[in-house]
């Protein structure tokens, strides 16, 4: 599982729809492995319009990184030295960061969520169905 | 306004012109398309000028290429008679550039010294430009229509002639079927959809590169594929956490990477669909599926069938933890209705798509019953092609919807459908009633 796909899923309980803490999932006792793609800044750039960037915080402080900025930059130039280096950075958390086994925990309900072989699987028991 | 000439795929002919249709939809212009004949792989169309009809072959699977239409004739006689009236103020335009001359013709073949026959008798032309048979500027291209008398037979001339400038050629004619071609996949399974009519299917889905689209039912990958080939960055999930596995190295991913295209598969989840983990908030621009029918995998949602058995089961331990959270933890699923899986999909796709946004499904249907109040309809979606592809006793049909939000205010349609009819008839046996659906569907 992607980085980046953690930024896009949340609790599967119904009855968590109606809180705010289904989103983003909390993630715990991870195994991160990096996957190398070509870095494609306009493909990035596509993407970080769909960010929740306080979801990307969150996510990146429980896998154990506090280095990212409070917010995204308001005008993305990839020109800019300093911007190219901040996509260069998302680029390897976001795409090339892979969650290989671990715990996401719902923080309304507490169900536990695992991924297992990079596969997150959110299927419920019946009493959370 | 110019007029042209394109070459279809004799493959689908129901389908060519809804894909040509939803090609000029993307790209925002006008086409009329019907001049079209489904027993003729041969369209004139009316167009503004080349960088149209560029767009409206590029991508396509079922065409083959488009021509600026410099003639067309029912002999040879009257080809060049039309040729000479209708395009020699093109003719000076040409005279200088690289070219090369092809002859393409269906239903019908022409040995080489015919084909330098054929060509030599455009010298009219007055090209000066050098012959080069590898990346000449243009190429200029006869296309014959033999219409063969009866099946066994071969037409000795052929009953159409066209003559035009090439102005591009389709992703079929590019070799795009041959490179997705399932023979030559890594991963795939008993329900992998063949890749032309996923390919049809994303183009008719409006895949585009930045967008993100999304098959829920995902199954082994072939519609992520076909998204990701259009650009797209894809996402799947499916209740059946075995399929998305793969075995060994065999799966989705090594499929991308089979295609070299590793950065446009996002990730497949393990998921029911009616237990959706994408969060509210996010815009999914395309969703194109093939929905489990249950008549080979069995149509399943999370919960219960009897939830009286599963009562208090939640606070069942095992070494002094909750069973249901350990990780080798199964959870039970039941049976789910058709009907009401569709009518989940709409509504899903009404609120997850922008406005203007795809959604495109596949469902089968039995020829014999079919009533086309079977077709789901949601307030929001306008049905914009309903294309069927017909098998011997059933059929199966391509629905294609686009989101135009809350002010629609469209026909709603649940659905109730004959679907356990249907699963019936697939799977009767064979007992007097001759071969089975099931049993159709191999042959084919």
């Amino acid at each position: 599982m992607k980085f980046l796909t953690t930024n896009f899923v949340k609790c599967t309980s119904k009855a968590c729809d109606s809180t705010t803490d289904n989103f983003p999932l909390q993630f715990n006792d991870c195994e991160l492995i990096q996957e190398e793609q070509e870095f494609k800044p306009e493909f990035l750039l596509n993407i970080l319009d769909r960010l929740d960037w306080s979801a990307v915080l969150k996510v990146a402080h429980d896998l154990g990184n506090d280095s990212l900025p409070q917010a995204l930059p308001e005008n993305v130039d990839p020109e800019d030295p300093d911007t190219l280096a901040l996509l260069k950075d998302l680029h390897s958390l976001l795409l090339e960061t892979n969650i290989t086994q671990g715990e996401m925990k719902c923080r309304a309900c507490e169900h536990v969520y695992y991924i297992k072989n990079s596969i997150p699987n959110f299927l419920l028991p019946p009493h959370l169905a | 306004m110019k007029e042209y000439v394109i070459f279809l795929a004799q493959q689908h002919p129901t389908f060519r012109v809804a894909e040509l249709r939803a090609l000029a939809d993307l790209y925002k212009f006008e086409v009329d398309l019907s001049g079209h004949d489904e027993k003729s792989p041969f369209l004139i169309v009316r167009l503004e000028n080349d960088d149209q009809a560029s767009k409206l072959v590029s991508r396509g699977i079922l065409s083959r290429g488009i021509y600026e239409l410099w003639g067309v004739g029912d002999t040879e006689e009257e080809l060049h008679q039309d040729v000479k009236r209708r395009s020699s103020h093109l003719w000076e335009k040409y005279n200088q550039c690289t070219f090369k001359f092809d002859v393409l013709a269906y239903k019908g073949k022409r040995s080489n010294v015919e084909k330098i026959r054929l060509i030599e008798r455009f010298g009219y032309l007055d090209f000066h430009g050098a012959i080069r048979m590898k990346n000449p500027d243009q190429v200029f291209t006869i296309l014959e229509h033999y219409t063969p008398p009866t099946e066994h037979d071969a037409a000795e001339l052929p009953s159409k002639y066209y003559f035009g400038r090439e102005v591009e050629l389709s992703g079929r004619s590019r070799g795009v079927l041959e490179k997705y071609d399932l023979k030559k996949r890594k991963y795939i399974g008993t329900t992998t959809f063949e890749a032309e009519l996923a390919l049809v299917t994303c183009n008719l889905a409006h895949c585009v590169p930045g967008s993100i689209m999304y098959d829920p039912f995902v199954g082994t990958g072939s519609f992520l594929v076909a998204g990701a080939h259009y650009g797209c960055l894809t996402v799947g999930s499916d209740i059946d956490g075995r399929l998305i596995k793969g075995k060994g190295n065999a799966n989705i991913k090594a499929n991308f990477k089979q295609y070299g295209m590793p950065h446009l598969f996002m990730d497949v989840l393990t998921m029911d669909f009616t237990h959706n983990a994408l969060r509210d908030d996010l815009v999914i621009d395309t969703i194109v599926c093939d929905p489990p029918y249950g008549i080979r995998e069995g149509l399943k949602v999370l919960g219960a069938k009897n939830p009286e058995r599963f009562e208090g089961k939640e606070n069942i331990e095992i070494d002094g933890e909750k069973a249901y959270l350990k990780k080798d933890y199964i959870p039970t699923k039941k049976p789910y209705e058709l009907d009401s899986l569709l009518y989940d999909l709409l509504e899903f796709a009404s609120r997850r798509l922008p406005i203007g946004g795809r959604l495109a499904f596949w469902m089968p249907t039995a020829n014999d019953n079919f009533e086309p109040t079977i077709i789901p309809l949601h307030r929001n979606l306008e049905l914009k092609h309903h294309l069927v592809q017909e098998f011997n006793k059933w059929s199966r049909r391509l629905l294609v919807y686009v989101n135009h939000g809350d002010g629609y205010n469209g026909e709603e349609n649940r659905a109730v459908t004959m679907h356990q009819e249907f699963r019936k008839m697939y799977f009767r046996s064979r007992r007097g009633e001759g071969t089975t659906l099931a049993d159709q569907e191999k042959e084919e």
